[in-house]
């Protein structure tokens, strides 16, 4: 259990130990968070938005003094934004040491999913594209989609910041 | 006991070492200049002793040796049996070099001894008079003190010792306290059993102590049997075989003082050495806090209507002793600008000598402090400045004569305060530059299409365009292709600015402006709809209310408002930053004229909301880097507000034109 939380697959293959879930609720569905990778449970509070962002990326917020970006989770499923309420709140996730804030429609559970009760995400009609998700389990009744946090930000913001950049140092060779 | 482990001193010695070369080379510079003054010598001297005496006892021989040698030729000097002349300053600064490349590779774990320094140590063992070789003993007396690594005794008891109730495995257990001893038994004298005598003491030792005790705790050991036995204590020195002949005995032990400490503040380290005023400062300041903080503690436990005044005056007392606090505890990371300038009276006097110019270098205002982190960054940009004033803006002797100026160009760099920032200038009395050059030049590589019309002060603003250079021949001094965009670049990174002033005939001058720290900005806060930015003050010119009349639109559908002599475009911060602002018409808004790489653009905001210092914050360290927005700053309300990047703005301005 002491795996930082960037290398949860790697405690997945390492040995039987159940990986703690935190379980967020998301238009009707249920998602698990790797809980190594959760910082801090926050309610929402309005964030600073910032230009030439995302549609996703609400904006930043203060997190103690570091300045946290703030991704909503529906949008980045392309879900419809429904209206804030006093369920909603913002989980903020720590992925290769930085810092940046899930907004959901309101957490859960704690659950302990053993290795073994990991399934692939079949291709069906989950509303989320399947690249974000580690796999599914079952908590009783209920079914769990495990979010593969490191990638939420990740892949296409990198690629965005790669098309960003060679712009920023153009514009600085023109200087 | 363990051994000492040295290993943890080489840090120390070799930031003293680099202390001790600084205050050598500016030294032999001064002496360079023609002073006379012998305190500049015993300077030089005892710098290169301490370097020795260090290395030695660090077991750097080869540094040690060639201080050595270095030290001997100092010591003719210092005793008037040599002139000081300008062959020697110039060896002696080489040698410094060569110490400062060796302590590096020998930081770095690298062999020491390079071709250049086994050629520098044969012209300065050659320099040195006498032809003898240097008696071991001399070095080991100069050295003795605070060069010691170890002891070497020799203790041969009297046949009666054993009797006086004295037991040598005793003290060499004593010994043994004092570091790692090595003992060898001499029983030469020993008889045959049936012959032998119980309390006789027939043995001898030899015996190596390596650790640099001191001698009286060493002689200590033996204080009982002294009389009662044949004793040597010898200490032995790290420095082996001396190459170099000297001709006396070099400086008494105790005479050589680390006086080289003088110049601690000139060296750069990661360490922040901070004068000892400020650190009192602000352990007051942390006492009035707590003093303060109790007082509003008190008045918690039980305020009511009547104590509300009180508990007002503590808060506001809590306020001005937080701002003061915050104030000492970041002018802790101001050194003076003198750390940078240092390097220069050596450089330029290189220069000068490769280039056969006759150079001048006026340095003012050596004590203006700035930020750690932003005199770092500027040291290469300067030197840059100040390579390129000597190649390519001073003009040669003869040049300077033709023209009617004095043979002996002057080079000034100057820091100052001018209001929140710090600038620093580099001016020659040179050529100044040649329009004509730089035009043909920037045609030449497609900059510009042709220099009609251009203003003197947009030509000389072309040289920091990528790729310009405008030396005819590259030489390796400047015109490496790094040039004048990279100056710019690094002084904009650091959120300054750079600007250039030229006349022909008499000189160019180049102003950097810096701000006094990275972490702290003035700004102006202004509301665009809901969001708050944060527009730094110094790149503020002017905030004005424009009228409908005032406005002119250009093809494009680009907005220019009229601004004294000039027109400006309109950046709607609402448009770029893409939010909704509640002011549309011009007239209802306030425009901030701002500047930025030396273009004004005026930034439409519904209102200016105040004015206040902002503790700057990343973007990228969660994030990532956006443009026209330079970092983010926490209002008093605990929100997010953005700091704008006034230069990316005008970028994106020019850009957008250009398209």
């Amino acid at each position: 259990m002491n795996q930082p939380a960037s290398s949860a697959i790697a405690s997945e293959t390492e040995a039987a130990v159940a990986a703690q879930y935190l379980t967020v609720n998301l238009a009707d569905e249920e998602y698990g968070v790797d809980i190594l990778a959760v910082r801090e449970i926050r309610g929402w509070t309005p964030v600073t938005r910032i230009p030439q962002t995302p549609h996703y990326v609400l904006g930043v917020l203060n997190m103690r003094g570091a300045i946290v970006p703030v991704l909503d989770l529906r949008l980045r499923f392309g879900l419809i934004r429904e209206e804030y309420t006093a369920t909603t709140v913002t989980v903020i996730v720590t992925v290769a040491g930085r810092n940046f804030g899930v907004v959901v429609d309101a957490v859960s559970d704690v659950v302990e999913v053993a290795p073994s009760e990991i399934r692939p995400v079949p291709d069906m009609g989950t509303a989320v594209e399947t690249e974000y998700l580690k796999g599914l389990t079952s908590v009783g009744e209920r079914m769990v989609l495990l979010l593969d946090v490191d990638k939420l930000l990740q892949p296409q913001d990198a690629q965005m910041l790669e098309a960003a950049l060679p712009s920023v140092s153009d514009v600085k060779a023109v200087a | 006991m363990s051994k000492v482990d040295l290993a943890q001193f080489h840090k120390a010695f070799f930031e003293e070492s680099l202390d001790g070369l600084d205050a050598m080379e500016a030294a032999l510079l001064a002496l360079d200049e023609g002073s006379d003054d012998p305190e500049l010598v015993h300077t030089v001297f005892r710098a290169a002793h301490s370097i020795k005496g260090g290395a030695a006892t660090f077991g750097f021989s080869d540094v040690a040796a060639f201080t050595h040698v270095a030290e001997s030729l100092l010591d003719e000097v210092r005793s008037g049996r040599r002139p000081m002349d300008k062959a020697i300053v110039e060896l002696l600064l080489r040698s410094g070099d060569t110490v400062r490349d060796m302590l590096a590779r020998s930081m770095n774990g690298e062999p020491v001894a390079t071709p250049e320094s086994q050629d520098l140590l044969a012209a300065l063992s050659a320099m040195v008079s006498g032809g003898t070789a240097v008696p071991v003993a001399a070095v080991a007396k100069a050295a003795a003190a605070d060069d010691v690594e170890g002891w070497d005794i020799v203790f041969r008891p009297f046949d009666y010792l054993l009797k006086t109730g004295n037991d040598p495995a005793r003290m060499f257990r004593e010994l043994e306290a004092l570091g790692p001893l090595s003992v060898t038994c001499d029983a030469g004298k020993l008889p045959a059993l049936d012959t032998m005598d119980a309390e006789t003491a027939y043995l001898a030792w030899t015996l190596h102590l390596a650790a640099p005790a001191k001698k009286s705790a060493v002689e200590g050991v033996f204080d009982w049997v002294d009389g009662d036995c044949e004793l040597s204590i010898v200490p032995r020195v790290a420095v082996k075989a001396e190459p170099a002949p000297v001709a006396v005995a070099v400086a008494a032990p105790g005479a050589a003082p680390r006086t080289t400490r003088e110049s601690a503040a000139n060296s750069e380290s990661s360490s922040v050495r901070v004068g000892i005023e400020k650190i009192d400062t602000l352990i007051n300041l942390v006492g009035e806090l707590i003093i303060t903080q109790s007082m509003l503690t008190q008045f918690a436990d039980g305020v009511d209507a009547s104590q509300l005044e009180l508990l007002r005056h503590g808060l506001a007392q809590l306020t001005r002793h937080s701002r003061e606090l915050q104030e000492s505890v970041m002018s802790i990371r101001m050194l003076p600008i003198s750390t940078v300038f240092n390097r220069f009276p050596r450089l330029v006097r290189d220069l000068a000598q490769k280039l056969d110019k006759k150079v001048n270098l006026d340095l003012r205002g050596e004590t203006t402090e700035l930020d750690k982190t932003v005199l770092e960054k500027i040291g290469d940009p300067l030197v840059h400045l100040v390579r390129n004033a000597i190649d390519h803006g001073l003009e040669t002797p003869a040049k300077r004569s033709a023209s009617g100026k004095s043979e002996v160009g002057t080079l000034r760099l100057e820091a100052f305060h001018r209001g929140g920032s710090i600038v620093v200038q580099v001016g020659d009395d040179g050529a100044g530059l040649n329009r004509d050059a730089i035009v043909a030049k920037a045609i030449q590589r497609g900059i510009i299409a042709s220099g009609e019309g251009m203003s003197d002060d947009a030509v000389a603003e072309l040289i920091f365009e990528a790729g310009f250079s405008t030396a005819a021949a590259t030489t390796d001094l400047s015109g490496r292709g790094v040039g004048m965009d990279v100056v710019r670049r690094n002084v904009m990174d650091l959120g300054g600015a750079v600007a250039i002033s030229s006349v022909q005939g008499k000189g160019t001058t180049f102003t950097i402006t810096l701000p006094l720290t990275l972490a702290i900005i003035d700004g102006l806060t202004a509301a665009v709809g809901s969001e708050t930015y944060i527009v730094p003050l110094v790149s503020i010119v002017e905030s004005v209310q424009l009228k409908p009349d005032m406005m002119r639109s250009v093809a494009g559908g680009g907005e220019l408002f009229r601004f004294r002599d000039a027109y400006l475009p309109v950046v709607r911060l609402h448009d770029v930053f893409g939010c909704e602002g509640r002011r549309r018409a011009i007239n209802e808004g306030i425009v901030i004229v701002v500047e930025g790489e030396g273009t004004r653009i005026g930034l439409f905001v519904d209102e200016l909301i105040g004015q206040q210092q902002a503790v700057v914050k990343s973007l990228e360290a969660n994030y990532r880097r956006v443009n026209g927005i330079s970092g983010a700053t926490i209002l008093p309300d605990g929100s997010v507000a953005l700091i704008t990047d006034v230069t990316g703005l005008v970028r994106m301005q020019t850009r957008r034109r250009a398209a």
